[in-house]
């Protein structure tokens, strides 16, 4: 009896941890959500107000400029230019990081470490401290505050870890399977379509969320390479509500959901096929 | 259907060279395995004529076709592979049915084909699972369905059976056989275990670091083995070996035991000569209680070290002439360690081999 009930005041402990973690994890997203939903009076109120009194859309209807006081922000052009940023370079990074992953998983060459240590030491420099002869290089290009600018850094961002991931999925597909399907009566080029790429394909969906929110949330680098509404993204954005010496917190706030509320679709959508997918069977040895 | 040849196969990586030039002709609806220690180019071989490893030099023939450049594909052949390579994200359906997919077959034949294999090794009832929801044997005879049912040239085994626990290997290795009688193509087949290679070859073939040590069918190599070293590995337990040299009056072993020289081997046993007499534990056992019949070969005595019973028959551990031998009892006959026997050797049955070539004096 008291056995089960220090079992049970363990589990309770245990849930009360993973509860306390998780809300201090999950406030602030919230206070944020919760804040795009009330005007920036009650935001700003002291003492602070915890419940909102009243709920209202009017910051979403003012930054997409209907409604009485208008705040001119191009919402919708920034939205465009970080789904056509983020979607372009995560699909160019995956079919890098496909390719490479694979070479490295499968095939001998010379200097393969070398170029595998190398590619995951240029993930240990800070994007940052890249910004400065990015710029340069780019503002020679012409290619600063246009879209393919940013694609490409991002694209160069993310192809590292892509591969670097991919690569762990391939090698843990055996070889054979592959020559199986070749003495089955593939090509090497139909062996992986048919065989090893769907086996892998739980691994390249996590390198594809990873390399989009990378790019989907990225601040510092798109905040020195985009100047306009040609280019600048969603988190570039955020910086229109601060004014010399007011900050807009409610319109911030509710451009923050728009920037989230994609992210967190994607991530719902994929979490199913991540899960099943990394359950592996059918090969013994 | 189709004969397979290898004519000078040589396998290097880099300057390693792992197989040196193997030679062998293996007739059409021939089983023949592959047999040697680990790391001896069984599986290199296998590969090089399944087309996954590029030969070095010589040539393959398939049926009379030089398939040395081919790609897998287009060798016509099928592989059973040890872990048994079954694709996991399709049933057991698919699994069969696959390579006469990617052949363009129509629906009707692929069906029935599979259905054809299904029958064949039992697995109707498995169609719709996947292979994780498999056992070992089941993925094992998916595995061998897979091979079938493409009516292939040539099967390729590579040891199919050594992820099975033993109950299970000898059930398979019956069912290898059977499927060999049935569907009667070539097989080659690779296993590093003796009583596999004894009880399913048409022909045996021994090899060790690259060579071919003996072809034959497996009562020849039992019966005749070329060396010391094929002596040693088929039959068991293995056979005992006991140094010896050449006198005028016989063999004289370690101790100064002296033993007639086989009858048969006579001839070819030039005193002073250093050898090696190679007795199988089945031909030394006590008067009465072994396969000997009375007053047939020549008395020893034996000092017993260990003594396993194994029901029918006992396997004893014991000294002669300062070394262990290995013999046996049949019968009832417990013996107990300590135990000195005066036992009986066949030795019309004994092999004598050259101390320093290894080579069995009998091929000279
Ligand atoms: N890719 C490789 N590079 C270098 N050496 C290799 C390679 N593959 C195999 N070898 C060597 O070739 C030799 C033969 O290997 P193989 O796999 O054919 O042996 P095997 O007879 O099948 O042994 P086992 O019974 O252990 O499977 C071994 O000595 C092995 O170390
Ligand atoms: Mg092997």
């Amino acid at each position: 009896m008291t056995r089960d009930l220090r079992r049970q005041l363990k589990a309770a402990a245990l849930w009360l941890t993973a509860f306390l973690l998780m809300v201090v994890m999950c406030v602030p997203g919230l206070w944020v959500v919760l804040s795009a939903f009330r005007p920036n009076r009650e935001i700003l109120a002291k003492p602070p107000v915890w419940l909102p009194e009243q709920l209202t859309l009017d910051n979403f209807a003012k930054i997409f400029g209907f409604g009485a006081d208008q705040v001119a922000i191009p919402v919708a052009a920034y939205f465009w230019n970080s789904m056509v940023i983020a979607l372009t370079s995560t699909v160019i990074a995956l079919a890098i990081g496909t390719a490479g992953g694979y070479a490295f998983a499968r095939f001998r060459f010379r200097f393969k470490n070398a170029v595998f240590l190398g590619l995951m030491l240029f993930r240990a420099v800070p994007g940052i401290a890249l910004s400065l002869p990015v710029f340069i290089l780019w503002s020679r290009l012409g290619l600063i505050d246009a879209q393919l600018g940013l694609i490409i850094v991002y694209v160069a961002l993310n192809v590292p870890f892509t591969a670097w991931l991919i690569d762990g999925f391939f090698r843990q597909i055996p070889e054979q399977l592959s020559e199986a399907a070749q003495v089955d009566g593939c090509t090497r080029w139909q062996a992986f379509w048919r065989i090893e790429f769907p086996l892998a394909r739980s691994g390249i969906a996590a390198a594809g969320v990873f390399a989009f929110l990378t790019s989907w949330n990225e601040f510092a680098l798109a905040s020195q390479l985009t100047r306009s509404t040609d280019s600048k993204t969603l988190p570039v954005g955020l910086m229109d509500f601060t004014a010399q010496f007011t900050i807009d917190w409610a319109g911030m706030c509710a451009m923050a959901v728009i920037i989230i509320v994609p992210a967190l679709i994607l991530t719902f959508l994929v979490q199913k096929h991540l899960i099943s997918g990394l359950t592996f069977g059918g090969v013994k040895g | 259907m189709a004969g397979i040849t290898l004519r000078n196969l040589v396998k290097a990586y880099g300057r390693v060279r792992v197989v040196h030039g193997i030679d062998l002709d293996i007739g059409n609806h021939e089983f023949v395995v592959l047999v040697g220690p680990s790391g001896c180019g069984k599986s290199t071989t296998l590969r090089m004529i399944a087309g996954l490893e590029e030969i070095t030099s010589g040539e393959i023939r398939i049926g009379g076709r030089l398939v040395n450049d081919l790609p897998p594909r287009k060798r016509n052949i099928a592989m059973v592979f040890q872990n048994y390579a079954l694709y996991p994200h399709m049933t057991v359906r698919d699994n069969l049915g696959f390579g006469l997919k990617i052949a363009g077959q129509p629906k009707e034949v692929v069906a029935a084909r599979v259905q054809e294999a299904a029958d064949i090794l039992g697995l109707a009832q498995l169609l719709d699972r996947t292979p994780a929801e498999l056992s070992g044997g089941q993925r094992q005879r998916v595995a061998m369905g897979r091979a079938i049912v493409r009516h292939p040239d040539a099967f390729l085994f590579d040891e199919p059976l050594s992820n099975l626990d033993a109950k299970l290997r000898g059930q398979m290795r019956a069912e290898i056989k059977k499927l060999h009688q049935k569907v009667n193509n070539t097989v080659v087949y690779v296993t590093h275990d003796q009583v596999e290679a004894m009880t399913l070859a048409d022909r045996i073939v021994i090899m060790r670091d690259g060579h071919i040590e003996q072809t034959g069918t497996p009562m020849e190599v039992f019966n005749r083995p070329a060396n010391i070293f094929v002596a040693g590995f088929i039959g068991s337990p293995p056979m005992n070996q006991l140094p010896c040299s050449a006198e005028a009056g016989g063999l004289r072993l370690a101790d100064g035991t002296v033993l007639p020289v086989p009858a048969r081997l006579a001839g070819k046993v030039r005193p002073g000569a250093a050898l090696i007499l190679g007795v199988r534990p089945d031909d030394i056992s006590p008067e009465g209680s072994g396969l000997l019949a009375t007053g047939e070969g020549a008395m020893v005595r034996l000092t017993v070290d260990i003594a396993e019973p194994l029901g029918m028959e006992s396997l004893l551990y014991s000294r002669l002439a300062g070394q262990e031998v290995q013999s046996k009892v049949f019968g009832p006959r417990l013996v107990s360690p300590g135990e000195v026997l005066d036992c009986r050797i066949a030795l019309d049955r004994a092999h004598l081999f050259d101390a320093a070539t290894g080579r069995s004096l009998e091929a000279a």
